[in-house]
């Protein structure tokens, strides 16, 4: 894994894989994404959330993605912190507006969601509270970017920021066992195996597939057009050197 | 086979799924787009530099 990692960090490699790594994994996504839908629209009414448990399987897979896009996130961040390297740079900055993305999704489509059952849009419980902090740790993140003209001091100061958030992961995952919520607690990575019934669960993780497979095709385009933006930056500042 | 009736729950279960499908098409749209013109941008550069440069054949 970390020989792969290595033989990925030099940036012709990295492109010369991703060419086909990427359309491999749109591919993939596409393929996982339609046969979901299909099982998801097969599955029964659940006996007591009725239809409105077809929103699950676009829902819980955005809030697995949220956690995990960050995951990304941090990790790069540390290791561009570290060791400077333009790749994880690039990596970091890439997975950024892709997670935003998947934790918006996730806070819309469990408003949707929790409106029926619980009868409300919203509430300040921990989980919902914790996944909006975790929204804002990505509008952070990306704001301060943009908000710094010199992109090394850009990358080091977000990078920073990305590293405290990581803070509120485990937060995320673990406030409803930490505190009361109305949000209920995990019912498929828990301890003693999935409540789920089969014909909700394998509707569900092929979702979560097809989503991770969506976020690795564009993980990856969006690096190659981090690792061009820096060629292109790079070729302005010799252009203006000759003339 | 496939069940499209959502009942009473029509007005939280498509919205649900319009808003994913439409967050799905900005993420795909949105990083073939940005890829694109910075590849387009490095190529344009490229050829100007290949341009620039003398070629020293001939002399």
């Amino acid at each position: 894994m970390i020989q792969a990692l290595a033989f990925l960090t030099n940036p012709q490699r990295f492109l010369a894989f991703s060419r086909w790594a990427a359309p491999l994994f749109g591919v993939l996504a596409a393929g996982l994404l339609l046969a979901g839908l299909w099982l998801g629209f097969s599955a029964p009414p659940d006996y007591q959330q009725g239809a409105t448990v077809r929103i699950m399987f676009i829902h819980v897979p955005a809030a697995w993605m949220s956690l995990f896009c960050y995951a990304c996130l941090g990790a790069a961040s540390f290791l561009g912190l570290v060791f400077r390297h333009a790749l994880a740079e690039a990596a970091a900055r890439a997975a950024a507006p892709l997670g935003a993305a998947f934790t918006l999704l996730a806070l819309l489509t469990g408003s949707l969601w929790g409106r029926p059952m619980w009868g409300t849009w919203w509430v300040w419980d921990a989980r919902l509270t914790s996944v909006l902090v975790l929204f804002l740790f990505y509008l952070g993140y990306m704001a301060l970017l943009a908000a710094i003209d010199d992109e090394a001091r850009a990358n080091r100061a977000a990078a920073i920021l990305a590293l405290v958030g990581l803070v509120n992961l485990p937060i995320v995952h673990w406030s409803v066992n930490w505190w009361n919520t109305l949000h209920q607690p995990a019912s498929v990575l828990r301890p003693g195996g999935s409540a789920l019934a089969p014909v909700y669960l394998w509707p569900l993780l092929i979702m979560a597939l097809g989503y991770m497979a969506l976020f690795g095709s564009l993980w990856l385009v969006r690096i190659r057009g981090e690792v061009w933006r820096r060629r292109a930056a790079a070729l302005a500042v010799q252009a203006a050197g000759r003339s | 086979m496939i069940d499209l009736d959502v009942g009473k729950y029509g007005a939280f279960v498509w919205p649900a799924y319009a808003a994913t499908a439409a967050a799905l098409a900005w993420m795909v749209a949105d990083s073939l787009i940005r890829a694109r013109r910075w590849r387009r941008e490095v190529e344009r550069r490229e050829d100007g530099r290949r341009e620039a440069e003398p070629t020293g054949r001939g002399r």
